[in-house]
């Protein structure tokens, strides 16, 4: 356990940022673990999930904001399910990643790209066109290895769309993440 | 009895879990279930969405709602976990007026609220009934030994989901005991199967999913029904990757709950679609079936 010194590294400002995005009161959890007794996740992450609670206690926005943890959460809701406190960890974990975005973070890049490139084919054609995705994430990591073992397995059974599902409405959902994107901005 | 729930059936219906698709629409069909499909549905955003912005990811969410709304519908049965929480968390958030304002803002035509989305494991449940189910069996399925695996958000966070237990569901098991099968106890139900990181961590999907597969060949399942086309995908179409993994050598087949009620339903091959699975369940299945009888 690194030793933290509160005096000068205590970030007021982002413990309330959390508290207020996530709108959870961050003082109530009293470190029983069970979040990090139940993740799947623990033996992936750099930090387990009631560490980063405690971080998050203790204002510790650079370590919080650069940990792989954040980017490996699933969101599988066991940590939120399981608090005695009522506290929606899960959240806490979603809202650290978009505030690790907005600082330009990412400690686990393929994640984010992987996601990204999932909003860009929702954006591009109004509903995911998986194949589109999976090419998308290749070109952008340079990954050209991913999943070539499960070529020969899916392609025979029909089911993997070659070309994209595009709705009527596409230009409608290109429109919200247009909107969006004004708004993170302004 | 035919009652009318719009269907929103996620992007991976149209693609990866077609099959999904097929034998859900099938199998309430058969059982007097109208689902009425959303004109022009979108994407729910998924889990990427989220984790980018919840405002982003409700309106993403929101725009499918608002469609339901114009349906003159006030509720949506979805196959796939992620979609379901994306839509009822985008309602539940909508509830509080400065969010939904802010998720409006985004939206072509603000959402009127109100609208539920339900499983379609909880719309077979509530909407139909198991002694309905049960009535309707033409080939029970005696004999085979299923572990019932719901994924992790199916139920979870309660508070959210409202259905069933978050620990211990029990609604898969009690539809698939209603056509005859053995449900044997599963301690993994709720566990993780790594999720969408199949693609950007195989590593983790290959240990988590591993994880599953083992424990359902201990406690002597012939297969895993489940009911997520992600769960689906990474216990059976990565299973090959499992098992390189893991120095594992599985053949666990993994159909979906639909299709396993569209066998004892006797309804088309072509609709419960088991040829588009990687492990085919057919062997398993038939050998199980021709002991009991």
């Amino acid at each position: 356990m690194n030793i933290i010194n509160l005096t000068r590294d205590y970030d007021e400002d982002f413990v309330h940022r959390v508290e207020e995005e996530s709108g959870q009161n961050v003082s109530l959890c009293y470190q029983c673990g069970n979040c990090t007794a139940g993740c799947p996740y623990t033996f992936a992450y750099d930090i387990p999930v009631s560490q980063i609670m405690r971080l998050v206690q203790a204002g510790q926005k650079k370590t919080v904001l650069s940990s792989k943890s954040i980017w490996l959460c699933a969101t599988c809701e066991s940590c939120t399910t399981r608090c005695p406190n009522m506290i929606d960890v899960a959240c806490v974990m979603d809202v650290l990643r978009h505030m690790a975005r907005r600082e330009g973070l990412a400690a686990v890049p393929q994640v984010k790209t992987f996601w990204d490139s999932f909003l860009d084919s929702v954006r591009a054609h109004g509903r995911v066109f998986e194949l589109g995705l999976l090419i998308n994430y290749v070109t952008k990591t340079g990954r050209f290895w991913t999943d070539m073992d499960l070529g020969p397995k899916i392609l025979p059974k029909g089911k993997l769309a070659f070309k994209p599902h595009d709705i009527q409405g596409k230009e409608h959902v290109a429109r919200i993440f247009e909107r969006f994107e004004r708004e993170s901005n302004s | 009895m035919s009652e009318a729930i719009a269907y929103y059936p996620g992007c991976s219906g149209l693609g990866t879990s077609k099959e999904y698709d097929t034998s859900t629409r099938a199998v309430c069909a058969a059982l007097g279930l109208s689902l009425v499909d959303i004109p022009d549905w979108s994407c729910c955003g998924s889990s990427p969405a989220h984790t980018k912005d919840h405002v982003l990811s409700a309106a993403l969410a929101a725009r499918n709602l608002q469609l339901v709304s114009d349906m003159g519908l006030k509720a949506a049965a979805t196959p796939c976990p992620s979609c379901l929480t994306n839509l009822r968390t985008a309602n539940h958030r909508c509830e509080a007026a400065p969010f939904k304002a802010k998720v409006d803002k985004l939206l072509d035509d603000p959402y009127a609220g109100g609208v539920n989305a339900v499983s379609v494991l909880q719309a077979l449940t509530e909407m139909v009934g198991l002694d309905t189910v049960k009535s309707a069996v033409r080939t029970p399925l005696k004999g085979l030994k299923v572990a019932c695996y719901y994924g992790c958000i199916m139920n979870r966070p309660p508070e959210l989901m409202a259905f069933d237990d978050c620990e211990n569901p029990m609604a898969m098991d009690n539809i698939l005991a209603a056509m005859g099968a053995e449900v044997v106890p599963f301690p993994l139900k709720v566990e993780c199967c790594g999720a969408s990181y199949g693609i950007p961590r195989p590593d983790v999907v290959a240990k988590l999913s591993g994880k599953l597969l083992d424990a359902a060949v201990g406690v002597g399942a012939d297969m895993v029904a489940v009911a997520c086309p992600l769960c689906q995908m990474n216990l059976d179409l990565r299973q090959g990757q499992v098992n390189r993994a893991g120095g594992t050598n599985f053949r666990m087949p993994v159909p979906y709950f639909t299709q396993l009620m569209a066998v004892a339903l006797n309804i088309a091959d072509e609709e419960i679609g088991f040829s588009k699975l990687c492990v085919d369940p057919r062997p398993v299945l038939s050998k199980a079936l021709a002991v009991a009888d």
